[in-house]
C-alpha cells in the first residue's frame, strides 16, 4: 500500500486516490496544432525512477495533487496541490 | 536431437532419463548476426522461431537480460482467445488462435493448449447486445461464437452465483475454441524450436546501449560485449521505453503498469472453463490449471509502476470479484500472488512496426493481452523483419496510427493507458 | 510401533477429552493438541498421499512447512481441503478426512504411480500427450484434451466444496508504531523493549499460544521465562493477536494479517466471523518469524515416521506425544542434540547420527547423560518399511562422499539438515536474501526500509542471542520514532558450538534412491539433475520445470536443497544459482477473508434514487443501470414487459408520462469564468446562452472522440446546472476537476457534484404543461411564451417546494425535466402523479424511455461507446467551427473525417412484420460476411410506426444506403433480416411536438 501525504487531509492509503498521469506534460492551447496535441495526449516519457505525476484524492478532498514518486520503489519524495494558488495558500499557512 | 514423444518417454523411463538433450544450448554470443532480437520472452522467442522456420534465416541471436521466459511469459493467467472485433485486431488474433491449435505439434513440445471454452458472463440486456455485436462479428469472420442463455450456462457451469449476485447473471458469450495453455511451456517450446534451427539464445545478456551509424543500427552493446546486427528487433514489453531511450527516438505511446495474478492451492477439478466477467467497475477472469490451482486476475494496480510487486487493494478487489461469481471460492485459499509489468498502450492495441531507424523494428504495447497473441506476434514480426514491410493484417499496428486517427480500441476507453486491458 | 501419548508432560490438558473423527473413525485428544499430535497419539501414521506418486505420508513437521499431513477438515459447504494437520487446533467435533487417495490414504490405488515413477519424472508431460502414441501423430488439440481430462482428475490435492461458503468474514484496519511478527524469544523481547520505550506495539503470532520456540522446550527455566515475558507484555500494553499470520508485507511496510477467529471452535457464536483480514500500517516492523528446519535428501526420506528434529521435540515437549520408541536422530548441526536428549528423557531409545566428525563439547556430554548413543561421520541413506518406517540404512563418510554401512531398526527418524531463517516477508519487499556459507542459510539484510529482522529469522541460533537481538531491534525501532532507547552490542550471528556441515543429499555409488527434495510435489534429487541436463539451470527455470517450491508450503521444505543440488550439478556455489523470490502470502489465505463482507448483493454498493420506494409502491419493476436500480417498466395487472413499455410509450405520446431521471449526473458550475469554462469543454458555443435557458452540449475527450452529452442550464450570470449521463457522472466530474486544478488554473470556476442533492422527474407528453401548471404555485410560469423550448425556470411546487424546471425533451414530446431537493422527491411525485393520472397519463421506465429516444434518434451510451466522433453520431453541426474546445485539435485527424465512416442511422425491417436485434451486424446484401458495414445499437417496437425499428451505424450514413437493402446479420441469435436504412430521426423529424 502506497501511503500518500495529502496536503489537505494527511497521510492516506493510495486506494483513496486515483492515479492521473505524467504531470510533466504541458497541454497545449486549445487552438494549437494537431501535432502538438498528439504529442501531449499520446506520447509518454514513461520514466523508470523518480517521476512527477498527478493523483486525484477522489475519495477525500477531491484535490488534484502533484506527486514525485519513484516508479520502481514507489517511494514518494513530495506531494503538493496541483493548483499553484492552493499551493501558495498552504505555504502562507505554515 | 531427441524428439519428444511417448516412445522416447518410455525409453528414457527405462534407461534412466539419460537420453534427453539440453532443451537449448547456452552459446557465447558471436561478433555479429543477421538479426538480433532483444528480449527472450514469448514474443521474442516466437519471432526467432518463425524467422527461421518461415523465412529460412538462421543467423539470429535472441539476447535476454535475465532468463528466457522470465518476465511476463511466466506471470500471466494463460488465457487464449480471439474474441476481438475491431478491424486489424480481428484477423490478427484469429490467426494467432489457429497457430495455437497446432502449436504443440509445430514445436514438438506440449504447450497444453486446452480449448475448454472462454465464457464471458452477461449481466444485462444491454451487455448482451454489446456482446452480440462482438460475437456476431466473429461468426461473420468464420470464428465460432455463441450466446448462451441462462439455462445453458447453468447446465455447463452449475456453481456460479445464480441466486444472490449483485449483478444477476443472464447468460454468457462463449468462444468454444478458446481456452488456456501452459505459459512456461510456450516459452520453452519456442526456445527449443528456435535453438534447433540454430538460433543463439543468449541469456544473462543485458542490452546497455544501441550503436548507430548513418541512421542505422550497427550493433547492440550488452553486458557480454557488443553484438553486431544487420537488423534489430525489440520485443521487451514492460521495458520498451527504456530501450527506446537508448536509440534516442523520443517518447512512445506506452506507459508501464503492473498487473497482479493469483493462484490458489491445488484442488480437484472445480471449474472446467475459462470464466470472465466485467460489470460494476470490476473485471475478473479465472480458470483452473491442470495442476489444480485456480488461476485468476483482475485489473491493473491503477498506477504506473515498474515494480514486480503488487499491493493489497487489488488483492481485495479480485477476491471480491472471485467470490461474487463463484461463492464456493470463499474457503479456497490463495497460494501466491505476484505481478508483472505491462506495456500499456494508448488504445489497448499493440505495435508490430518499423521505426524511424531503418533497420530497427518494434514489437511492443501488448497491454495485458500478450500471451494469446504470442504465435501471431512472432509470425508477423518475423515477416516484418524479414521482408521490411508490414503484412496488411498488421498495417494499423504502427506508431503512426494515432496521428492518423485510426481507432482500434476494443474497450473504447480513450487515451488513458490504465483503462485498457 | 508408532507414536504414543506420554502419561504426563506437555502443554495439553489431559483432564479434558476432545472427540474428533478421522476418516469416519472417532478418536480422542486433549485441549492443546493439534490435529497432527492427536492423530499421532491415536497411532495414525499414514495421513496423506503425495501429489504425483501417491506415496504414503505422515506428519513431517510441527508447523507451516508441513508437506505430509495434508488433510481435509470439515464437511459439506464448510469443507476445507489441504489443511496442514500440525496447524489445525483440535476441537471437540472436528471432522477430518484423508485426501488425494482412493479408496483411502492407507490403501490408495493411486500408489501405482509410484511404481511408474521412472516414467513420470519432472516435466515428462511436456514431452508427450500431444498426439496419438507412440509418435504423437495427428494435429490440433484433440489428443491433449482427451488426456487432460484424466490428468486433471489425478492432479489437485483436496476437493473443494462447490456449495457457497456459508461463513462470514470481516476486514479490519489498524495502525501502530511497531508491528512484531512472531512471539518467540526474539519477538517477545523486541515487543517488550519497544513498549517499555513508549511505542504502541502490536505482536502477532500464528500459533494459538505465545512463546514460539519456548513452547517446545522442556524444563522449568524456559517455561518460567516464557510465562514471565507473556505477563510483562500484558503489563507493558502490547497488543497481542493470536492465531494471526502476517501473510504479506507490502509497500510502505503495510502488512496483511489473517486472524483465524473460529477455525478452532466447535460452535462459534453466530456474530463471530470465521476469519478477519487486517490491513496494518505500522511505522516500524520487526520480523521475528523464526527459522524452519531443513530436511536432507536421502532414500525414501518421506516415509511416514520421518520428520524434522525440531518437530520431534515439539511433539514430545509440547504435545506429550512420543514419535517413536526407537528413534534415530540424524543431524549435521547442533540443534538436533536437544531433540535427542528430550526424546531419550521421555523414554525413547535414541541413536544420534552426526554427519560431523568432531563433537560439540558440552552437548555431547549431555547426550551421554541422557543415554543417547552417538555415531559420528554418519548420515541416513535410506529408510525401510512401507507405510511406516521400520529401519534406516546408514552411510558413513568416505574419501569422496558417502558409502553405505549397515542398517538399524527404528520406528521414527528425526532429521535436521540445518535451518532456514524465515525471510519470506522481507522477500515480499523485493529484497533478495543472500547466502551465508558459514551458517548454510539464506539471510536477509538485518534492516531494510522500516523493517528489521530479529532472532533466528536473522540467523541467531541461541535463545539468549535471539532475546538480545530482539531487544536491540526493539530499541532501534524506538529510536527511529524518537524515543530514548539504549543501544546494544549484538553478538555475531550463528552461535553453534560446532559449525554446521552442509549435507543436502546422501547418495552412494551404485545405489538408486528416491530422495525427495520437495516432498509435497514429489520433486526428487534426480529431477533436479534431469533439469540440469536439459538446461533448466537457473533458479527460476528449475522451479518452473520441476515445480520445486510451488506446493502449498511455498518451498519452505525444499527450495534450499533444490538450489544446493543444482549448484552441485553445475559445479558452482549456491549463490550463483540464485534464490527464488518468495511471493505473498507466507501461508495460504482464504479468498473469503480477503473479500470480507463484499459478497453477494454487497459486492458493489447499490444506488437507489430518493423515489425508489415510491416507484416500487407504484408498480415499478427495476433494472440495473450501472450501480443504480432504475424503473424498467410499470406493468399493470398481468402485462408483460413488451406490453407495458408499448403502453407507456403510447400513453406518453398521447397524454403524459412521468419518469424518474434522478440518476443523471448533476454538477453545479459556478464562478465568474463559468461561461468561458463551458465554452471550452463543450463543442457547441455557450458564450451567449442567456440566463434562464438550457443548451444540449457534447463533450469530447482530448483525442476528439465523444465523451459525454447532457444539458446545461444557465441559472445566473455566474451559475450553471450541468447534467451528465448516468454512466459518466463520476468520470465527467473528475474530468472537470482535473481541467480546473491542473490545466486551467487561471479560471475562476468552482464545480460541485450535486447529483445527490437533486431528484429529477421527466414530465413528457402533450399534457405535460397542464400537469405541471397544476403543480406549481404560480401556474403562469408555465405559459408557452414565458417558458419556451429549452427554457429554464426556478420556481416552487405547491407546498413551497423549491424546484428548477427545464423544458427539454428526450422523448421528442413537449416535455420538462423537474428537479427538487432530494428530500422532496416523494412530495414531488405525490403532486405530479395524481395530476398526470387524471390526464390519463402513466409512469414510464427505462424501456419506454429507450423506445421513444430510438424513435427520435437520440443517442445514449450504447451509441457513444468511446469510438464515435461527433459526426458519426450525426451531431456534427454541434461542433462549432468558430471556437477551439477540448478535442477540437485531434478530432480532425484523417481517419476520423473519412466519408465512409459508419454514421448514425435508423433501421426499418424490410418486411414490416419482422423484427431484429441490437448487436446485429449490418451487411450489404452482396456480402453477408466479414467485418460488415455497420452495426445496430438499439431496437424497439415503435407504436407510432406500428413496426420494429432500430438505431445504429452504417458506412456513409443513410444517404449512402437510400434505395438499398441491407442485411441485419445476427448469426448468434436469429439469423439474417433484410432491413432498410433510414434517417435516425424516425419520429417527428421537424420537432413540432417538442416546440408545440
Amino acid at each position: 500500500m502506497i501511503r500518500i501525504k495529502c496536503p489537505f487531509c494527511g497521510e492516506r492509503d493510495h486506494s483513496e486516490f486515483t492515479y492521473g498521469g505524467d504531470a510533466s506534460i504541458v497541454y497545449p492551447a486549445l487552438d494549437a496544432t494537431a501535432e502538438e496535441w498528439h504529442e501531449a495526449v499520446f506520447m509518454r516519457e514513461n520514466i523508470r525512477g523518480m517521476q512527477t505525476e498527478t493523483w486525484h484524492h477522489v475519495n477525500g478532498c477531491r484535490m488534484w495533487l502533484i506527486v514525485q514518486r519513484d516508479t520502481m520503489t514507489h517511494e514518494i519524495r513530495s506531494v503538493r496541490p496541483a493548483h499553484e494558488g492552493l499551493a501558495g495558500v498552504l505555504e502562507d499557512d505554515r | 536431437m531427441t524428439r519428444y514423444n511417448a516412445w522416447n518417454v518410455l525409453k528414457n523411463g527405462i534407461t534412466g532419463q539419460k537420453g534427453w538433450d539440453r532443451a537449448w544450448r547456452d552459446p557465447q554470443p558471436k561478433d555479429s548476426y543477421e538479426i538480433v532480437i532483444v528480449g527472450a520472452g514469448l514474443h521474442g522467442l516466437a519471432t526467432a522461431f518463425y524467422l527461421a522456420k518461415n523465412h529460412g534465416i538462421r543467423n539470429i541471436a535472441v539476447v535476454e537480460k535475465g532468463w528466457l521466459g522470465g518476465g511476463n511469459a511466466g506471470r500471466n493467467t494463460t488465457i487464449v482467445r480471439s474474441n476481438y472485433m475491431m478491424p486489424g485486431n480481428r484477423f490478427f488474433y484469429e490467426h494467432s488462435l489457429k497457430l495455437w491449435e497446432n502449436l504443440s505439434h509445430e514445436l514438438n513440445f506440449n504447450v497444453m493448449f486446452s480449448q475448454r471454452a472462454h465464457i464471458s458472463l452477461l449481466h444485462s440486456p444491454a451487455a448482451r447486445d454489446a456482446a452480440a455485436r462482438r460475437y456476431n462479428t466473429m461468426r461473420l469472420t468464420d470464428t465460432g461464437a455463441e450466446l448462451w442463455d441462462l439455462e445453458t450456462l447453468k447446465r455447463e457451469v452449475p456453481h456460479l452465483n445464480y441466486d444472490n449476485a449483485r449483478f444477476p447473471i443472464i447468460g454468457a458469450a462463449v468462444q468454444s475454441r478458446a481456452g488456456s495453455a501452459r505459459h512456461d511451456a510456450v516459452a520453452w517450446g519456442y526456445a527449443r524450436g528456435a535453438d534447433q534451427y540454430g538460433v543463439d539464445i543468449i541469456q544473462n545478456c543485458e542490452v546497455t546501449g544501441v550503436r548507430r551509424e548513418n541512421g542505422r543500427v550497427t550493433a547492440v552493446e550488452t553486458t557480454r560485449g557488443d553484438i553486431g546486427a544487420a537488423k534489430v528487433g525489440f520485443a521487451v514489453a514492460g521495458n520498451t521505453s527504456r530501450l527506446w531511450r537508448m536509440v534516442e527516438l523520443g517518447k512512445l505511446p506506452i506507459e508501464t503498469h503492473k498487473l497482479q495474478a493469483f493462484v490458489s492451492e491445488p484442488l480437484k477439478p472445480l471449474l472446467d472453463q475459462v470464466v470472465v466477467f466485467g460489470v460494476g467497475g470490476a473485471h475478473f477472469y479465472i480458470s483452473q490449471s491442470d495442476k489444480g490451482g485456480m488461476v485468476f486476475g483482475g485489473d491493473l494496480d491503477w498506477y504506473k509502476s515498474y515494480a514486480q510487486r503488487g499491493n493489497l487493494p487489488i488483492v481485495q478487489d479480485v477476491a471480491e470479484a472471485a467470490t461474487s461469481i463463484l461463492p464456493c471460492l470463499g474457503r479456497v485459499r490463495l497460494l501466491r500472488h505476484w505481478s508483472g509489468v505491462m506495456d500499456m498502450s494508448m488504445d489497448g492495441s499493440p505495435f508490430i512496426c518499423k521505426t524511424p531507424v531503418e533497420n530497427l523494428y518494434l514489437n511492443a504495447g501488448w497491454n495485458y493481452g500478450g500471451f494469446k497473441a504470442t504465435p501471431a506476434s512472432g509470425w508477423y514480426f518475423a515477416d516484418l523483419i524479414a521482408n521490411d514491410r508490414p503484412d496488411p493484417v498488421i498495417e494499423n499496428f504502427d506508431l503512426g496510427r494515432f496521428s492518423r486517427g485510426v481507432n482500434i480500441d476494443e474497450r473504447g476507453a480513450g487515451p488513458d493507458p490504465k483503462l485498457h486491458g | 510401533m508408532s507414536a504414543r501419548r506420554l502419561p504426563s508432560g506437555g502443554r495439553i490438558d489431559r483432564s479434558q477429552v476432545l472427540r474428533f473423527t478421522w476418516d469416519d473413525r472417532v478418536m480422542s485428544g486433549h485441549p492443546g493438541d493439534s490435529l497432527a499430535s492427536a492423530l499421532m497419539a491415536n497411532g495414525e501414521q499414514v495421513l496423506g498421499r503425495s501429489f504425483k506418486y501417491h506415496r504414503p505420508r505422515g506428519v513431517m513437521s510441527a508447523g507451516v512447512e508441513e508437506s505430509g499431513a495434508m488433510v481435509t477438515v470439515g464437511e459439506g459447504a464448510r469443507r476445507d481441503p489441504n489443511v496442514k494437520a500440525p496447524m489445525q487446533e483440535l476441537f471437540n467435533g472436528l471432522t477430518a478426512t484423508g485426501q488425494n487417495a482412493w479408496p483411502n490414504v492407507r490403501f490408495d490405488f493411486g500408489e501405482v504411480n509410484d511404481m511408474l515413477g521412472r516414467f513420470l519424472v519432472a516435466g515428462f508431460y511436456y514431452k508427450t500427450f500431444m498426439g496419438i502414441p507412440p509418435f504423437e501423430w495427428g494435429k490440433g488439440t484433440g489428443a491433449w484434451m482427451w488426456y487432460e481430462k484424466f490428468i486433471r482428475k489425478a492432479a489437485g490435492m483436496g476437493s473443494a466444496s462447490r456449495e457457497a461458503d456459508p461463513d462470514q468474514y470481516e476486514q479490519g484496519h489498524d495502525f501502530c508504531d511497531l508491528l512484531v511478527v512472531g512471539s518467540g524469544p526474539a519477538g517477545m523481547s523486541s515487543a517488550l523493549a519497544a513498549a517499555e520505550a513508549g511505542l504502541d506495539v502490536m505482536l502477532v503470532e500464528q500459533d494459538w499460544e505465545l512463546g514460539g520456540s519456548f513452547l517446545s522446550q522442556t524444563g522449568s527455566e524456559s517455561k518460567n521465562r516464557c510465562a514471565d515475558m507473556v505477563a510483562s507484555l500484558n503489563n507493558a500494553g502490547v497488543r497481542t493477536m493470536l492465531r494471526t499470520t502476517a501473510f504479506g508485507l507490502y509497500d510502505y511496510g503495510v502488512a496483511g494479517l489473517l486472524e483465524r477467529v473460529t477455525d478452532h471452535l466447535q460452535s462459534p457464536d453466530p456474530y463471530q466471523p470465521r476469519q478477519r483480514f487486517w490491513t496494518v500500517r505500522a511505522k516500524q516492523t520487526i520480523l521475528a518469524s523464526g527459522a524452519l528446519e531443513r530436511h536432507i535428501a536421502f532414500g525414501n526420506n518421506d516415509r511416514p515416521g520421518v520428520m524434522n528434529a525440531a518437530a520431534g521435540r515439539a511433539y514430545v515437549n509440547r504435545y506429550g506425544v512420543l514419535p517413536g520408541e526407537r528413534v534415530i536422530v540424524a543431524t549435521n548441526n547442533d540443534s538436533a542434540y536437544h531433540s535427542a536428549i528430550d526424546l531419550a528423557s521421555a523414554g525413547a531409545e535414541v541413536t544420534l547420527l552426526d554427519a560431523r566428525s568432531t563433537l560439540p563439547g558440552e552437548l555431547s556430554e549431555r547426550i551421554g547423560e541422557a543415554g543417547v548413543s552417538l555415531r559420528t561421520n554418519t548420515v541416513p541413506l535410506k529408510t525401510k518399511g512401507r507405510l511406516s518406517v521400520n529401519g534406516l540404512e546408514l552411510a558413513v563418510i568416505s574419501v569422496n562422499g558417502w558409502r553405505a554401512r549397515g542398517a538399524e531398526s527404528c520406528d521414527a527418524v528425526l532429521v535436521s539438515g540445518g535451518w532456514s531463517p524465515v525471510v519470506n516477508l522481507m522477500s515480499h519487499r523485493g529484497v533478495k536474501p543472500k547466502w551465508d556459507a558459514e551458517n548454510a542459510c539464506f539471510l536477509a539484510p538485518s534492516r531494510h526500509e522500516t523493517i528489521q529482522m530479529a532472532g533466528s529469522a536473522a540467523g541467531y541460533w541461541r535463545a539468549a542471542d535471539c532475546e538480545l537481538s530482539g531487544i536491540a531491534a526493539g530499541s532501534v525501532a524506538a529510536s527511529a520514532l524518537g524515543k530514548k532507547a539504549k543501544s546494544l552490542v549484538l553478538p555475531p550471528i550463528g552461535g553453534w558450538d560446532l559449525a554446521i556441515k552442509p549435507v543436502y543429499e546422501v547418495k552412494v555409488p551404485g545405489k538408486k534412491l528416491k530422495c525427495l527434495v520437495d516432498p509435497q510435489h514429489d520433486v526428487t534429487a534426480e529431477d533436479i539433475r534431469l533439469a540440469h541436463r536439459e538446461g533448466f539451470v537457473s533458479a527460476e527455470h528449475l522451479k518452473r520445470y520441476t515445480t520445486l517450491g510451488m506446493a502449498t508450503d511455498g518451498g519452505k521444505m525444499g527450495n534450499v536443497i533444490g538450489l544446493a543440488l543444482m549448484a552441485e550439478a553445475l559445479g558452482r556455489e549456491i549463490p550463483e544459482v540464485g534464490t527464488t523470490t518468495f511471493r505473498p502470502p507466507y501461508t495460504p489465505v482464504s479468498i473469503g477473508a480477503l473479500r470480507g463482507r463484499s459478497v453477494d448483493e454487497h459486492f458493489r454498493p447499490l444506488r437507489r434514487t430518493p423515489m425508489h420506494d415510491w416507484n416500487l409502491s407504484n408498480g415499478a419493476t427495476m433494472t440495473m443501470a450501472g450501480l443504480w436500480h432504475r424503473p424498467w417498466y410499470f406493468a399493470r395487472q398481468s402485462e408483460t414487459i413488451s406490453e407495458a413499455y408499448v403502453r407507456e410509450t403510447e400513453t406518453t405520446r398521447k397524454t403524459v408520462g412521468l419518469c424518474d431521471v434522478t440518476s443523471l449526473g448533476k454538477i453545479a458550475v459556478q464562478g465568474p469564468d463559468a461561461t468561458e469554462f463551458l465554452n471550452r469543454i463543450y463543442t457547441n458555443p455557450f458564450a451567449k446562452l442567456p440566463i434562464g435557458k438550457a443548451r444540449y452540449g457534447i463533450m469530447l475527450r482530448d483525442d476528439g472522440f465523444v465523451m459525454d452529452d447532457g444539458t446545461t442550464w444557465r441559472l445566473s450570470e455566474t451559475e450553471y446546472f450541468m447534467t451528465t449521463t448516468t454512466a459518466h457522472a463520476g468520470k465527467v466530474m473528475v474530468w472537470l476537476e482535473e481541467l480546473l486544478q491542473t490545466r486551467w488554473q487561471d479560471l475562476k470556476v468552482h464545480v460541485t457534484s450535486v447529483s445527490e442533492q437533486w431528484a429529477g422527474c421527466a414530465v413528457a407528453g402533450p399534457e405535460s404543461r397542464k400537469v405541471l401548471a397544476t403543480c406549481v404555485e404560480d401556474a403562469s410560469v408555465m405559459d408557452n411564451d414565458a417558458f419556451p423550448f429549452m427554457g429554464v425556470v426556478e420556481t416552487k411546487l405547491k407546498g413551497g417546494i423549491p424546484c428548477r424546471i427545464a423544458r427539454i425533451s428526450f422523448s421528442g414530446e413537449l416535455a420538462y425535466e423537474t428537479y427538487v431537493p432530494s428530500d422532496y422527491a416523494v412530495a414531488m411525485m405525490d403532486l405530479l402523479w395524481p395530476q398526470a393520472e387524471q390526464s390519463g397519463g402513466c409512469l414510464y421506465g427505462l424501456e419506454a424511455l429507450g423506445a421513444m429516444r430510438i424513435e427520435k434518434g437520440h443517442v445514449t451510451g450504447a451509441e457513444l461507446d468511446g469510438r464515435v466522433t461527433i459526426e458519426d453520431a450525426g451531431l456534427g453541426k454541434m461542433a462549432s467551427p468558430k471556437k477551439s474546445f477540448i478535442g477540437s485539435a485531434l478530432r480532425n485527424r484523417p481517419d476520423m473525417t473519412r466519408e465512409d465512416r459508419p454514421k448514425l442511422v435508423g433501421i426499418f425491417p424490410k418486411d414490416r412484420s419482422q423484427t431484429f436485434n441490437a448487436g446485429a451486424i449490418l451487411c450489404s446484401v452482396e456480402q453477408v460476411s466479414g467485418l460488415g458495414e455497420g452495426w445496430i445499437t438499439g431496437v424497439t417496437h415503435s407504436p407510432v410506426m406500428g413496426h420494429w425499428i432500430g438505431i445504429g451505424f452504417i458506412s456513409g450514413g443513410h444517404e449512402a444506403w437510400a434505395e438499398r437493402t441491407a442485411i441485419a446479420a445476427d448469426p448468434v441469435r436469429k439469423g439474417n433480416t433484410e432491413v432498410e436504412i433510414v434517417s435516425p430521426h424516425m419520429y417527428d423529424p421537424s420537432g413540432e411536438k417538442m416546440y408545440g
